[in-house]
C-alpha cells in the first residue's frame, strides 16, 4: 500500500529546510561540564572559610564526612541521570541512579543526628541558625537548577517531569555538599529536617516548574 | 588516567542500561539480521543527516513512516488519526535531530518521539471526545441547517476561523492564506510572497496546526 501525499511533501519540505546540527555530547559529558562549576563554587567557598575548620567536624564526626560523601554521589548520579533522561529512547530506570548514594546520605546523617540525640555533647543547632541552613540550600540550588535547565532544554526529555526531579535533586545534594564546607555546627534533629525540608521544596518546585520549562523542543 | 576510567565505567554503564533500555523498545526488529541492516542504514542516514546530506535526510524520513505507524498503533492510535501522528513525529525529529547518538539504535530514538506524539494524539482526542455529546433527541429535534440561526452561527464560525487566520504568526498566515484561501500553487504562492517554497509548506503545516489546536481547545 503506497504511503499517503502528505508525509511525502513534509519530508520535502523538512529536507529543503535541513542545515547541519552540533550534535549533543553524551550526558557523561554533559554531567561534567556541571559539576566543573559546581567544583568552581566549592573552591570559592574553601577559599574563604578554609578546609581546617571543616576537616575538624569530619575527624570529631566521620558519619558527617560520610553523608557529605553521600550527598555528592548524590548530585554526581542526579544529574547523570538528568541529562540521559534528556535523549529521546533511553529509559527512564536511569532515574534509579542516584538512589545508593540517596540512602548513603540519608542514612549517614540519620546516624549523625542519633548520636548526638544519645550523647549532646555537640552543639545543636538553634531554630535560627537551621534556617539558614534552609535559606543557603535554597538560595544556591536555584542558580545550579536553572543551569541545569537551560542545558537540558537544548536535548528533549520525554519525561519532563522526571528529568526535572532528577534536575532538583541534583542542585539540592550540590548545594548540600557545598553547605558542609562552611557549616559551624554538627548535624541534629532541626537541622536534619531543615535539610530535608530544604531538598523537599527544591525538588517539588523543579518538578512543577520545570517540568514545563524542559519541553521547547515538543511544544 | 581519571578521565579514561571515568568515560570508561559510563560508557559501561551506559550500555548496561540501554540494553535493558532495548527491552522496553517498541521496535523489536533488532533481534532480525535483516532489520538489523536495515536499522543500521537508518542510523547512518540520520548520522549524515545530521552533517547537512539531505538525500540522507530523506530518506531516513522516508523510512521512519511505516516505524511511526507501528509506534503509534501499538499506542493505540485510531488508523485515522495515523497521519496527524506521523506529522507531528516528522515535525519533531526535524526539531530534535541533533539529540540523536548515532552510537545508539535509531529505532529506539524514533520510537520513543513516535510514543510521545502518539499520546500527545490521544489526550487531545481524549479532550475532545470529552466535551462532545452523543445525543441522539437532541440531534433528531435540531432544527434545519437553513434557518436563520443556523445561518448566523455559520457566519460567526468564519468571523472565528477569520480572526484565528490573523492571530497566526506573520509566515504562517501567509502561507495559509496563499495556499489555503487563494488556492494558490506552490510556485505561485512562492513567486508572490519571494519565501521558498519548503518554507511555505512548513509554515502551512504549522500554521494547520495552530489552528486545529485552536479550535479543539488545546491552546
Amino acid at each position: 500500500m503506497a504511503e499517503p501525499r502528505l508525509p511525502e511533501s513534509l519530508i520535502q519540505s523538512l529536507g529543503d529546510q535541513l542545515l547541519p546540527v552540533r550534535r549533543l555530547p553524551p550526558p557523561w559529558v554533559r554531567t561534567l561540564g556541571w559539576l566543573v562549576v559546581v567544583a568552581v563554587i566549592a573552591a570559592g567557598l574553601l577559599a574563604h572559610y578554609g578546609a581546617t575548620h571543616m576537616m575538624r567536624r569530619f575527624e570529631a564526626a566521620p558519619d558527617i564526612a560520610m553523608a557529605g560523601v553521600g550527598a555528592v554521589i548524590t548530585a554526581v548520579c542526579a544529574a547523570w541521570a538528568a541529562f540521559t533522561l534528556g535523549v529521546p529512547g533511553r529509559s527512564s530506570r536511569w532515574a534509579w541512579l542516584p538512589l545508593p548514594g540517596l540512602l548513603l546520605w540519608v542514612g549517614a546523617s540519620g546516624l549523625g543526628c542519633m548520636r548526638d540525640w544519645l550523647g549532646p555533647s555537640a552543639h545543636i543547632a538553634a531554630f535560627h541558625e537551621a534556617s539558614d541552613c534552609l535559606i543557603f540550600i535554597i538560595s544556591l540550588s536555584v542558580p545550579l537548577s536553572v543551569l541545569l535547565i537551560w542545558l537540558l532544554r537544548r536535548a528533549c526529555p520525554l519525561r519532563p517531569v522526571l528529568a526535572a526531579i532528577m534536575i532538583g535533586l541534583a542542585s539540592a545534594a550540590a548545594s548540600a555538599a557545598l553547605l558542609e564546607i562552611c557549616h559551624a555546627f554538627a548535624v541534629a534533629a532541626t537541622d536534619l529536617l531543615t535539610h530535608a525540608m530544604a531538598v523537599a521544596i527544591v525538588v517539588l518546585v523543579n518538578a512543577l516548574m520545570g517540568g514545563r520549562l524542559l519541553q521547547p523542543a515538543l511544544k | 588516567m581519571t578521565a579514561t576510567l571515568t568515560a570508561t565505567h559510563s560508557i559501561g554503564l551506559d550500555i548496561v542500561l540501554s540494553r535493558w533500555a532495548r527491552i522496553d523498545s517498541t521496535v523489536s526488529d533488532a533481534a532480525a539480521p535483516i532489520g538489523d541492516t536495515q536499522e543500521r542504514q537508518r542510523a547512518a542516514w540520520m548520522a549524515a543527516a545530521q552533517g547537512g546530506d539531505r538525500r540522507a535526510y530523506e530518506q531516513v524520513l522516508a523510512a521512519s513512516v511505516p516505524l511511526i505507524r507501528v509506534a503509534a498503533r501499538r499506542k493505540g492510535v485510531a488508523v485515522d488519526q495515523l497521519d496527524d501522528v506521523v506529522q507531528e513525529t516528522l515535525l519533531t525529529v526535524h526539531r530534535v535531530r541533533h539529540t540523536y547518538d548515532p552510537s545508539r539504535s535509531y529505532d529506539a530514538w524514533l520510537s520513543a518521539l513516535a510514543g510521545r506524539r502518539a499520546i500527545d494524539a490521544l489526550r487531545s482526542q481524549g479532550r475532545r471526545g470529552s466535551r462532545e455529546v452523543h445525543d441522539e433527541l437532541a440531534y433528531d429535534m435540531h432544527p434545519d441547517i437553513d434557518d436563520a440561526t443556523a445561518a448566523t452561527e455559520r457566519e460567526q464560525e468564519a468571523q472565528r476561523l477569520h480572526d484565528a487566520i490573523a492571530s497566526l504568526p506573520p509566515g504562517q498566515r501567509e502561507a495559509i492564506e496563499q495556499l489555503g484561501l487563494k488556492e494558490r500553487s506552490l510556485a505561485e504562492a512562492s513567486a508572490e510572497t519571494g519565501r521558498q517554497t519548503g518554507a511555505l509548506k512548513v509554515n502551512l503545516h504549522r500554521a494547520l496546526k495552530a489552528l486545529r489546536s485552536r479550535f479543539h481547545g488545546e491552546s
